[in-house]
C-alpha cells in the first residue's frame, strides 16, 4: 500500500507534465480504437456474408448488366436453392453528396434470401402490389426523417429522370451490423419505363444472389454457373458473397493497409511520449533511487517504483481513452453513416488497446529502469545540490 | 569503548576519469572503537568522503579490507550489501537528502518498510525518533515546508530508526546556519554521549569537529 501511495505521489510531482503525458495516451489509444473501427467497418461486409449465398456478376465487370434470360439457367443448376437480383440504381435525393444505396429488386422475393431484413408480411404484400413502392432500413429512415407513407423522389444517374417512390415499409436489420441504410425498390417499375425511353436497356439486371443447399458446394455451383454462360456475350463470375465484398474491400486495400499501419504507429508514438516523460522522470530522480540504494532498498524496489509509475501513467491515459472511445465511436459511427451503415465497435478494440496501453507502461520504463539500476550510489548521490 | 567497529586496513581506491588514474587513497588504516564520535577532517579532494563510503558499504576498495560491525565488507555480494546498510549503518547527507513528496513521517518511516515491523510498531518507532529530534509535532510537513536545520533533523531521524550499529554523517552541517549547525551538533552528541551511538562524521569546519572526540586528518588520501 504504501509503495503504490509512493507511485502516485511521484506520478503527480509534475501535474502538467503527467497530465499532458496521460492526454496524449488517452488521445492516442482513442486513435486507435478508431483506426480499428474503421477498419473492421470496412470489412463488416465480408464478415457479415453469409455463407449460403452466391453472388453472379458479369465477368468484364460489376458496372456492366447480365440479361433477365439468365435466371432460369442458374436456378436448374444442381444445389441452387433459390435466385434473386439486384440492379444498382445510383439515384440520389436531392443532394448527390447525400449517398445512400438504392437498388431494384425483384418485390418480396428478394427478402426471401435475405432473413437478416426484417420486414413485416403485409408490407411484402404491398411491396409486390404497387410498382412505385419503396422498402427502407431504419438507419436510412431515420437519417432522412423518412417515415411510412412518405413520398420520395430520386433523381436517376445510371437510368437518368425523376423517380417517385412511396415509402411502405421499413425494414429493421436482425443484428447490429445488418446493413439497414438501403432505399430498395421493384425492378419492374424501372423495367418498364427502360422499354418506353430506353428498350436496350430493359430486362437486364445488376447482379444475381444466389441461395445454395450447402455452403460446401459453393466452388462446384460457381463453376457450373459460369460455364453456362462461356463463350457468350454475358459472361459471369460467380464466387460466394464473402469474396464478392471482399473485392470491394480490395479495391481500398491500400488505404486499409495504411489505416493498419497507422494504428500500430499511434502505438509507437505514445509509447515515445511515456518514455520521454520517464526518461525525464529517471534521469531527475537518480540522486533518490541512489538515497534509497544507501538505505537498503534494492534493484527490485527501485524498478517496481519506477515502472509502477511508468504503468500508472499509461493506464490512466488508457483508462480515459478507453472510456471516451465509445462516445467518440458512437459519434464518428453517426456521422459516417451514409458510407459505413455498419460501423461496430470489435470487441477485441478493448482488450486490445488496454494490453497496448499496459505493454507501453512497461517499455517506455525499461531505459529509465536500467538507468536507475546501473547509476551507483556514490555517482547518484554526487548529483545532489 | 575499545572494541573496533571499523576497522580499515591498508585499503587503497583509485577513480577513473576517462583514461586517467587519480588516486584517492593510498594505504590507509583506520580503527574506530565502539561508542566513538570520530571527525574526519581534510582539504577537498584528500579522500575524506570516500573513505566515509567505503565505511558505510556504499563504495569498495580497489585494495585492503573494510571490516564494519564484524562484517568484512568485501565479501558481500551488491544485494547482501543493501541489506547489511539497512541493518547496520545510517546515514546524514549534507543536503539532507528526503525524499519531497513524504512528509517528515514518511521519510523516518522509509528504513522501515525493509523490516518486518507492523504498521503500529513503525509508526510508534517513528514517533519516538521524530520526537528525539524535537520534531514530534511536524510529522506530517512536508521537506518543503521545513527548513534546513528542521529537515537535517528529520534526515538524523531517519538514520537513526533502525537502531543502527554506526553513524555516518557527511558535511552534516555544510549546508546550515551556524544556530542550526550548533543544533544538528548537538544532537550528534546526545546521540553518541546517551545513546552510545558510534559516530563518523565528515566535515570542514572545525567547529564541528571539535565536538568529536577524536579528528583525523587526511590529505592525498593518507591520515595525517
Amino acid at each position: 500500500m504504501y509503495v503504490f501511495k509512493l507511485i502516485f505521489k511521484n506520478a503527480m510531482r509534475h501535474r502538467l507534465r503527467t497530465f499532458l503525458t496521460i492526454l496524449g495516451i488517452a488521445v492516442a489509444i482513442m486513435s486507435f480504437g478508431l483506426l480499428r473501427t474503421v477498419v473492421a467497418a470496412w470489412h463488416a461486409g465480408v464478415t457479415q456474408a453469409a455463407p449460403d449465398r452466391l453472388i453472379t456478376r458479369s465477368r468484364i465487370s460489376i458496372t456492366f448488366t447480365l440479361p433477365i434470360a439468365q435466371k432460369e439457367k442458374i436456378e436448374q443448376v444442381p444445389g441452387v436453392e433459390e435466385v434473386t437480383f439486384g440492379t444498382w440504381f445510383g439515384g440520389y435525393f436531392k443532394d448527390p453528396k447525400d449517398f445512400f444505396a438504392n437498388f431494384a429488386v425483384p418485390g418480396s422475393q428478394y427478402f426471401n434470401l435475405y432473413p437478416e431484413f426484417l420486414v413485416e408480411p403485409d408490407v411484402l404484400e404491398t411491396f409486390d402490389r404497387e410498382r412505385n413502392a419503396a422498402i427502407i432500413g431504419a438507419g436510412l429512415a431515420e437519417r432522412f426523417g423518412w417515415e411510412v407513407g412518405d413520398a420520395v423522389t430520386l433523381t436517376g444517374m445510371i437510368y437518368p429522370g425523376e423517380w417517385g417512390f412511396v415509402i411502405r415499409g421499413i425494414y429493421e436489420g436482425r443484428d447490429e451490423t445488418t446493413d439497414d441504410q438501403q432505399f430498395l425498390f421493384n425492378w419492374d417499375y424501372v423495367d418498364q419505363r427502360m422499354l418506353e425511353e430506353a428498350p436496350m436497356r430493359a430486362g437486364q439486371v445488376g447482379w444475381w444472389v444466389i441461395r445454395i443447399d450447402d455452403p460446401a458446394k459453393a466452388a462446384r455451383i460457381s463453376k457450373e454457373i459460369d460455364a453456362l454462360f462461356d463463350n457468350s456475350a454475358d459472361e459471369t463470375l460467380t464466387e460466394t458473397e464473402a469474396a464478392f465484398q471482399q473485392s470491394f474491400v480490395a479495391m481500398a486495400g491500400t488505404i486499409v493497409f495504411s489505416l493498419q499501419v497507422i494504428s500500430i504507429m499511434v502505438i509507437g508514438i505514445i509509447l515515445l511520449v511515456a518514455a520521454n516523460t520517464m526518461a525525464m522522470t529517471a534521469r531527475e530522480r537518480i540522486s533518490e533511487y541512489a538515497v534509497l540504494k544507501t538505505l537498503g532498498f534494492g534493484g527490485g524496489h527501485i524498478m517496481g517504483l519506477v515502472a509502477g509509475e511508468s504503468v500508472l501513467i499509461a493506464c490512466l491515459g488508457g483508462g480515459i481513452g478507453l472510456i471516451l472511445m465509445i462516445p467518440l465511436l458512437n459519434g464518428v459511427g453517426a456521422a459516417l453513416q451514409q458510407w459505413f451503415p455498419a460501423f461496430p465497435i470489435d470487441p477485441m478494440t478493448y482488450p486490445q488497446a488496454a494490453l497496448a496501453t499496459i505493454a507501453v507502461g512497461i517499455l517506455a520504463a525499461v531505459f529509465p529502469v536500467w538507468r536507475a539500476m546501473r547509476v551507483s550510489i556514490v555517482d547518484g548521490l554526487r548529483r545532489v545540490g | 569503548m575499545s572494541n573496533p567497529v571499523v576497522e580499515v586496513h591498508n585499503v587503497s581506491k583509485m577513480y577513473h576519469r576517462d583514461r586517467v588514474e587519480i588516486p584517492v587513497l593510498n594505504d590507509l588504516s583506520l580503527s574506530v572503537p565502539d561508542g566513538e564520535f570520530v571527525a574526519l577532517m581534510g582539504p577537498s579532494g584528500s579522500g575524506k568522503t570516500t573513505l566515509l563510503n567505503l565505511i558505510a558499504g556504499i563504495d569498495r576498495p580497489d585494495k585492503g579490507t573494510v571490516t564494519v560491525a564484524r562484517t568484512d565488507l568485501s565479501g558481500l555480494n551488491e544485494s547482501d550489501m543493501a541489506k547489511w546498510r539497512s541493518r547496520h549503518v545510517g546515514f546524514i547527507f549534507q543536503f539532507y537528502n528526503l525524499l519531497p513528496v513524504l512528509t517528515a513521517f514518511g521519510n523516518v518511516e522509509l528504513p522501515l518498510l525493509l523490516t518486518k515491523l507492523s504498521k503500529k510498531e513503525r509508526e510508534e518507532r517513528v514517533k519516538t525518533a521524530l520526537d528525539l529530534v524535537g520534531l514530534g509535532d511536524r510529522m506530517d510537513h512536508y521537506p518543503r515546508q521545513l527548513s534546513g536545520g528542521q529537515e537535517q533533523r528529520v534526515a538524523i531521524a531517519r538514520a537513526v530508526i533502525t537502531d543502527p550499529t554506526i553513524l555516518v554523517a557527511d558535511e552534516p552541517t555544510g549546508d546550515l546556519d551556524k544556530q542550526s549547525a550548533e543544533q544538528i551538533l548537538d544532537l550528534l552528541d546526545g546521540l553518541n554521549q546517551q545513546l552510545q551511538k558510534t559516530i563518523v562524521m565528515v566535515t570542514h569546519d572545525p567547529r564541528a569537529a571539535e565536538r568529536a572526540h577524536v579528528q583525523r586528518h587526511l590529505d592525498k588520501g593518507e591520515l595525517t
